[in-house]
This record gives C-alpha cells, sequence and structure tokens, in this order.
C-alpha cells in the first residue's frame, strides 16, 4: 500500500472531510468499561495491546496522522503560543524527542527510521516527507526546539511535567488538540493548580490519589488511561482561546444532523517518565468518531445512550454538552433495546 | 479594618496569610488601598524594622488612600505610585538588587499580592518566600482568554474585556505566572445573550 492509500487527505476544520474508515470505527477506543461513567484515577500499564488495537504500539500512528500534522501546522500558525517550554524544560524535550524517534523507528519501519553514530542522528519521516541530520542535545541543529519539533510529528497534545517538591508542574507542552483548556494560562503550575477547573473531583480524592501515584511513576514502566468529552464536528483545536470561534456550532445541532456532526472526543492519555531530565511527559491522544459511525457497533449504541442519559449535569455541564443533551439522548435511544451488554469496552465480534 | 474573609478557596488560588516581622538585612513592602492597615500593624509589632523598610504604596483603585498615613510611618525609603504598572520597574530593581535576607511583603488586593509573587519569582525567589495579607477589596485581575489582555480592577462578573470588547464571565482558575484569573466568553454560544452584571467582588 502507499503512503497516499493509507494516509488520509481530509481537513479538521472548515469544510471538515474527516472521516473515519470501517477499520478506524472498529479500533475506536471506546471509553466506557460500564453503562454508567463517574471519575476515577482508572490507570493501567501502557503495555503492548491486542495487535491493530490503538494499544498495539507505545504510540498509535493511524491513518489521520498527516492530516493532523497539517492541521497542528495550521494552528501554530494562527497561534504559537499554542507550543511553550519554560527555559529548564529543554532536556526534558530531547528526552522526549528520543522516546518518540525511538518508537516511531521500532514501531513502524516502513514509515519512520532513526540511524545514530554517537550524538549524530539521522531521522527519516516519510509520511511527512522529513530528512533531518543532527546533534542530540544540540539545539542550534534542529529548525525548533526539540519538543516543538518531535511534536510536529506526532499525533496528539504533549505536556511536559518537571517534578520538584513532591509536587509535578507543567511547565512544557504542545497543545493544539486540547478539549478547552488553555497551556498559555496552565503553563507554571502545580498539579491540583491546573486541575483547579473539574467539578467533583477533587473531593473525591481523585487528584490526591493521582498526584501520589505519579510522583513515584518508574522510567520503562508507562501507564495510561481515558478521558472524554463530547465535540460538534471533527474540529481538534476546540481551545478556549478559539471559543467564540466554535460555541455558536453547538446550536446548530438538529435531529438530522447529530448523527454526522455529534463527535465522541476520546483522549488516550499515556505518561512516561523521562530518564534523564525525570520529568514526567503527558501525551494527550483525541480520537474523534460520529455518533453515526458509532451507532455501528450495537455495544456501543446502547451503552453510549445510557451513559449520556445518566450523567451527572454537572458533568455534563464540564464537559460543554448540556444543552444538546436531550438531542443526543434522542437520537441514540434508537439504538437502545434495552439488552444488556457485556463487560469491558471492545466491540462484540 | 479587619482581614478579609474569603469563602472557600479554589484549587489554583493562593492562600494568604498575616503580615509577620522577619529578621532581615532589608524590607520590600508593597501595599495598595486597605493595605496600608496592615503595614501599620506590622510596623507596631517591629519598630526596629522601619530604618531598613523600602514601602511602596499605591493607593486603591476603589479610591482608599491612606498615602499620608504611609507617608508619616518612617520607613527608610518610601514611594507613592499611581499604579502597579508604573512602579513595577522600580520594584524589579529591587528584587534584582536584593541580598540574602531580603524579606518580602505584599498587602492589599489579590492583584497587587499575586503581582509581587510574580515578579518575586520571576527574579529568582520561591513563590513562598513572599508573605502575603489580604486586605480591602476583592476586586479581580482577569486574563482574556481569547485575546490575552488583562483587565485590572474587575468588580463585577461578567464584564467587559476592557482590550477586546468580549462579554466575559470570571473563571475560578488562578495563575500565578500571570497574576490572573481566566476569563471566558459568556455569549459565544448565543451572541447577546448576556447576564446581568453582578458585583461578585466588591
Amino acid at each position: 500500500m502507499s503512503l497516499d492509500d493509507f494516509f488520509h487527505d481530509e481537513t479538521f476544520f472548515g469544510d471538515y472531510t474527516f472521516k473515519n474508515s470501517p477499520r478506524a470505527i472498529k479500533r475506536f477506543p471506546f471509553p466506557f468499561p460500564e453503562d454508567d461513567y463517574m471519575y476515577s484515577v482508572n490507570m493501567e500499564p501502557h503495555v503492548p495491546g491486542r495487535p491493530g488495537s490503538v494499544f498495539e504500539h507505545t504510540f498509535d500512528v493511524d491513518e489521520h496522522y498527516v492530516a493532523e500534522m497539517r492541521d497542528r501546522a495550521r494552528v501554530l500558525r494562527d497561534d504559537p503560543l499554542r507550543c511553550q517550554s519554560l527555559p529548564h524544560m529543554t532536556l526534558a524535550g530531547w528526552d522526549l524527542l528520543e522516546l518518540i524517534m525511538e518508537s516511531f523507528a521500532r514501531d513502524y519501519p516502513q514509515w519512520f527510521s532513526l540511524t545514530k553514530n554517537g550524538n549524530q542522528w539521522h531521522w527519516i519521516n516519510r509520511p511527512l516527507n522529513i530528512d533531518q541530520k543532527f546533534t542530540f542535545l544540540d539545539e542550534s541543529t534542529l529548525p525548533y526546539g526539540p519538543m516543538e519539533y518531535i511534536t510536529r510529528q506526532a499525533q496528539g497534545d504533549f505536556t511536559l511535567q518537571d517534578q520538584r517538591n513532591d509536587n509535578l508542574w507543567i511547565e512544557a507542552g504542545m497543545v493544539t488538540t486540547q478539549a478547552d483548556w488553555s497551556l498559555d494560562f496552565d503553563i507554571g503550575m502545580s498539579f491540583h493548580e491546573w486541575h483547579a477547573p473539574v467539578p467533583k473531583a477533587h473531593e473525591m480524592g481523585v487528584f490526591d490519589r493521582a498526584l501520589k501515584f505519579l510522583l513515584q511513576l518508574q522510567h520503562g514502566a508507562p501507564v495510561r488511561r481515558f478521558n472524554w468529552t463530547m465535540t460538534v464536528d471533527p474540529l481538534l483545536d476546540t481551545s478556549p482561546e478559539n471559543y467564540p470561534k466554535w460555541g455558536p456550532g453547538k446550536t446548530t445541532l438538529t435531529k438530522e444532523n447529530i448523527g454526522q456532526r455529534q463527535h465522541l472526543r476520546v483522549e488516550l492519555q499515556t505518561l512516561f517518565r523521562l530518564p534523564r531530565s525525570n520529568a514526567i511527559a503527558f501525551p494527550i491522544r483525541c480520537y474523534l468518531c460520529s455518533f453515526e459511525d458509532l451507532v455501528t457497533q450495537p455495544k456501543w449504541a446502547r451503552r453510549l445512550h445510557r451513559v449520556v442519559r445518566d450523567l451527572p449535569d454537572e458533568l455534563a455541564t464540564y464537559k460543554g454538552f448540556i444543552r444538546n443533551r436531550p438531542l443526543m439522548v434522542d437520537y441514540l435511544s434508537q439504538f437502545d433495546d434495552g439488552a444488556p451488554t457485556s463487560p469491558g469496552w471492545w466491540p462484540d465480534e | 479594618m479587619s482581614k478579609t474573609d474569603f469563602g472557600p478557596s479554589i484549587k489554583s488560588r493562593p492562600v494568604y496569610g498575616v503580615l509577620t516581622p522577619r529578621p532581615g538585612s532589608s524590607h520590600l513592602i508593597v501595599a495598595d488601598g486597605e493595605g496600608g492597615a496592615a503595614v501599620e500593624a506590622l510596623f507596631a509589632q517591629a519598630p526596629e524594622m522601619k530604618a531598613k523598610a523600602h514601602l511602596i504604596y499605591i493607593p486603591g483603585a476603589n479610591g482608599t488612600d491612606m498615602s499620608t498615613a504611609m507617608a508619616a510611618l518612617g520607613a527608610g525609603q518610601y514611594n507613592r505610585a499611581p499604579t502597579y504598572a508604573s512602579v513595577r520597574s522600580r520594584i524589579v530593581k529591587v528584587l534584582g538588587d536584593g541580598h540574602m535576607g531580603l524579606q518580602v511583603y505584599a498587602t492589599g488586593t489579590e492583584s497587587l499580592m499575586g503581582q509581587v509573587q510574580r515578579d518575586a519569582m520571576e527574579a529568582g525567589l520561591p513563590h513562598d518566600a513572599v508573605q502575603t495579607e489580604h486586605r480591602g477589596s476583592l476586586a479581580r485581575r482577569v486574563q482574556c482568554v481569547h485575546c490575552k489582555g488583562i483587565t485590572e480592577n474587575v468588580t463585577t462578573d461578567p464584564f467587559v474585556c476592557s482590550h477586546c470588547g468580549l462579554n466575559l464571565f470570571v473563571r475560578d482558575h488562578y495563575s500565578r505566572r500571570l497574576a490572573a484569573f481566566q476569563g471566558v466568553n459568556i455569549d459565544a454560544e448565543d451572541p447577546g445573550e448576556v447576564p446581568p452584571a453582578e458585583e461578585r467582588f466588591k
């Protein structure tokens, strides 16, 4: 298969030509293992999963790769503040560059290659047509800082957390596919500070437990969890900065168009301890799937209906879909016959 | 004039204390509005610190002006400034010149304390090296998340961004680096449907 056959030529903006293939729908990381949802720390080891699944490799490179990287470049042209790194985070940026290049070259040798001769590295990214020789740990040999360089070539948002004073500090990031949070505002905050706007979870002790767990994270033993929200149209850049531009779209959903336009937005979040800097890398990979594609899997259709219908108002408000919940429940109820669902989130074979 | 009682604090907002004299080679004290009363209380506890004190006082945006009393306190150096922005370069210089043993005190509005903490952090001091005491107005300093402009002395919610003119609500989210709360457009989804402004931060 040639590169052009695998990678879609599509947009996440304007005319929204993004579309999941049947294969992408089947492997979509549906985030609900049960028929209801409440916050939990829900972390598990990030170990290779089923072949073909989004867990097969350390980083999932899928059919949307090239188009997502184009969309990132577009967002950065409009707003360079989406990528920032405080001065002491450069070493963590090199750690991240190494992790991504080594993983990509190992897991997708048909697309990426990395050759090392001491600190003289040669990186080839065939899908993006990049051929770069550079000196590892020498910023002057790359066109961008190391974090920006590599995250312009990797799907998903990335943040880098420094660890000191028994806390984590979000002090670098590439954030263009975010669920309504601002790196520019949050950069420099401690773990509890940047999570301040999340309702309920503080009182439940979720962040205390999560921080305690993460401070102990070991190199070579990454972990993962899901998060999710809802997005109208396949817009990756649902930033607070641009909210006046995309917010109005929420008011134009109808019974007729909700199946195509309403998307479940799933974040596969992974956490890696980095070897030199002792920072934590936090890739936040966003997957989108339209309601009409989701309901092709009967188990997901039933379960999504129940989750959306029964979610506490506070969470539906925080996730930004309270105004469209009645439409969503109405649409999804057509596909829920009340039958029990099997445990776990994999679609029924 | 007593110390302000806040409601339950949000997770990203700093917690303020009461100014307490600490032994030091010199003392930088920055106050605005009703914060002048906290300075009086501080000097009353430790009159010996006055000679080594550099006191900067900014009359409150709400009209409270204690500058006559401040000038009479007997600080080794005294400066009255119209706004924080006008005196910022002086504060940055003092922080940068500060030797080991410089003590920093900030009292008055959250905006004033936040900006002193931010400038102290930028000068390399840990953020908790600045003692703070809240006095007077609850007015907030708010950054518009859309245009990035900062509006000073916000007392109502919602309010109009002084830079881009969008109607903003004040999110309970505070950045020490910016010394500001976050303002988010309130009528993006229904343009023009803006609830009446309530005085929340008097």
